[in-house]
């Protein structure tokens, strides 16, 4: 964008074309991201310094973490309403094993893990060799995996994470140049975007992915193996809800509620990031800004001083919009 | 039906016709009868109570099937019943403040937010083209943050003649047996014997087709999520009047939603809609009830009630889904 004397006016003409091609080709989740974002920052002055924008970062990170994993299962044309429920039996399973000791820490985290790619493959074999829609087989996954989680701890917990623990979740990284202060969640989720970024948007799998999600049979019929990869993208959301669990412990502590609802944030994140529900569209940072979009919207929901209980209704309200406004653009296009 | 009967060929059609989840009924109670007889004190098979309350169990998720079975049959879905039956619980018992001459204006709001949730879920989906899964749980979390910002725990309470519809009796009859009866009757006769019961199974079968052979396929799908929230409403109104009082839980706490569509779909109705029946669904929900019962028998953990709950759902659901040819999403 030089700047010359001599450029006619239908150069500039042209010029500005091409800018306003390249500002339409913007997702619409992005200035909505930013408008929101700086009304949080104008109200409230924290959020002006560089501490603040990581501190809120650190808290979007589980969240998008959530929205990715959940995104690729949406892609594929289903849906993973048992994310919340596998964090609150992160949380409160982790209470259970780590049993104050440090040294269990790490094993924890492991076993964790491991119980996270089983419900994701419970989930994805249910959903691709019994036939139910994932809808049905998910929110049974809700009961079952809370079940477990409170029959576990006897309904309450006991005792505390340790610090080596809850270093995922809260701590930081010092003195890191530029930067200062760089949360540690915050690098685990940009780690994950990244592998989610090529898996999503560069390999086979992902393009597989959004075939499946577009239309079974064809996909099926060209050779897709649609059990497999169907199976892959519910455990690769059982498995990224089990850092979110890790995570979210790390950030607040023990207790059983934690994952109330947050099926639905992820869904919603999902959906304004513009994954397109029932399959076929999905992209990682457009999701990603959309977690960032819903957090900071609950930011400004605080600060206006509105009761919690709101947050659930604005959802409602996001969850709707977003969906009839894809539903409405598709329709256009056609 | 009866008439039917007489021959032997006529008797043999019959059973066809009976819905299969009758025979997992029958199934169930007779596995259910050998676990209390041998495991706990037998009282589900000798004591009448015991077997009544069955039966009163099955009002309350009964009731809301019956309309979660219309909408479901219209290829559509509603997951916003358990929060209407929260709302209406909490409302009822708000407005009435245990006085009897309130009645009468409570049941008539609670009606009226029934009719407008229904409608509001049904519009969202047929003029705004959202999918129904995302429409009702949109128009939940919407009922759920207006319910828990305005109202934390019990509030007010029912008078004492209106907990009749809860626990009075017509001889040995319990009022809300009868109640759900009613509600059964009136949602077979809509779908088999009304020009409506056509269009809907019309419109679930296949949409387009009904559009262009010219039914008005909105209006009947509105209409269908109109009856399912009245059935919540009643079922509202049912557990208010037994618990008498409401709180914002109730219908939450019940997992109206999750299993009034699991009894419908293990009772013969396709999710992809077009065809299934009440009768199907009220086999369902019996099934619940006595798999709820026999755990009061055995005296089963509740958490353990929850998980058992869950796994009960996916296999007895997987137990129609799985002979299927169609990938399920």
């Amino acid at each position: 964008m030089t700047t010359t004397t001599t450029t006619n006016s239908s150069q500039l003409a042209s010029m500005f074309g091409a800018i306003w091609a390249l500002i339409k080709k913007i997702p619409p989740i992005y200035p909505i991201f930013f408008a929101i974002f700086i009304t949080v920052g104008i109200l409230n002055p924290n959020y002006q310094t560089m501490n603040g924008i990581f501190v809120f970062l650190r808290r979007a990170s589980p969240l998008a973490i959530l929205a990715i994993g959940q995104m690729m299962v949406l892609a594929s044309g289903g849906f993973d309403l048992s994310m919340g429920s596998m964090v609150t039996f992160v949380i409160v399973g982790s209470s259970m094993l780590l049993s104050n000791d440090p040294e269990k820490a790490l094993p924890t985290i492991g076993i964790m893990m491991c119980v996270g790619v089983l419900v994701g493959l419970i989930n994805g074999l249910t959903v691709s060799y019994f036939k139910i829609p994932s809808l049905i087989v998910t929110l049974g996954m809700l009961l079952l995996v809370k079940g477990v989680a409170m029959y576990w701890s006897g309904g309450a917990p006991k005792g505390y994470f340790t610090d080596n623990f809850r270093v995922f979740g809260r701590g930081n990284f010092e003195n890191v140049p530029i930067f200062g202060k760089f949360p540690i969640a915050l690098l685990i989720m940009l780690i994950i975007a990244v592998i989610a970024y090529f898996v999503f948007h560069k390999s086979n799998f992902g393009k597989q992915i959004l075939a499946i999600g577009d239309n079974v049979r064809a996909s099926q019929l060209s050779g897709v193996r649609v059990r497999l990869v169907r199976t892959l993208a519910f455990v690769i959301s059982a498995f990224l809800a089990v850092i979110a669990g890790v995570l979210l412990g790390g950030y607040g502590g023990i207790s059983t509620n934690v994952g109330d609802g947050l099926e639905f944030q992820a869904v919603s994140a999902a959906v304004i990031g513009g994954a397109l529900l029932l399959g076929g569209k999905g992209s990682v940072p457009n999701v990603i800004f959309g977690a960032f979009t819903l957090e900071a919207l609950f930011n400004l929901l605080n600060l206006l001083g509105l009761p919690k209980p709101y947050k659930d209704a604005v959802q409602g309200l996001i969850i709707i919009g977003a969906v009839a406004y894809a539903a409405f653009s598709t329709r256009k296009k056609r | 039906m009866t008439t039917s009967a007489i021959s032997q060929n006529g008797f043999l059609r019959f059973i066809r016709r009976i819905p299969p989840v009758y025979f997992f009924l029958i199934l169930v109670f007779v596995g259910g009868a050998i676990l209390d007889v041998t495991f706990a004190d037998g009282q589900m098979v000798t004591n009448p109570t015991i077997l009544t309350n069955i039966l009163v169990r099955s009002v309350a998720l009964g009731i809301v099937a019956v309309g979660q079975t219309f909408v479901i049959i219209g290829a559509s879905i509603d997951l916003s019943v358990a929060l209407v039956v929260s709302v209406t619980a909490v409302m009822t018992s708000f407005i009435m403040q245990g006085d009897p001459a309130k009645v009468p204006l409570a049941i008539g709001v609670v009606l009226a937010i029934g009719v407008v949730t229904g409608m509001v879920n049904g519009f969202i989906i047929t003029k705004l083209k959202v999918n129904a899964f995302i429409a009702t749980l949109g128009t939940t979390l919407i009922l759920r943050g207006i319910l828990n910002a305005s109202f934390a725990n019990f509030k007010g309470s029912v008078p004492r003649s209106f907990e009749y519809f809860g626990y009075g009796k017509i001889g040995p009859v319990p009022v809300s047996i009868l109640a759900l009866l009613i509600v059964l009757l009136a949602g077979w006769f809509i779908l088999a014997r009304t020009k409506y019961g056509f269009q809907l199974y019309g419109t679930g079968g296949n949409v387009e087709v009904a559009r262009l052979s010219g039914l008005r396929t909105d209006r009947v799908l509105i209409i269908a999520h109109i009856i399912s929230s009245l059935t919540a409403v009643l079922t509202g109104l049912f557990l208010v009047s037994r618990l008498r009082a409401g709180a914002p839980w109730i219908g939450t706490d019940g997992v109206y939603d999750l299993e009034s569509v699991a009894t419908t779909v293990i009772g013969g109705t396709a999710l992809a809609g077009g065809k299934g029946g009440v009768w199907g669904t009220i086999g369902g929900v019996l099934i619940f009830s006595v798999i709820d019962t026999l755990f009061n028998q055995m005296g089963v953990n509740p958490f353990m009630k929850n998980i058992l709950r869950g796994v009960i759902v996916i296999l007895a659901v997987a137990s129609y889904t799985i002979r299927s040819r169609r990938e399920a999403a």
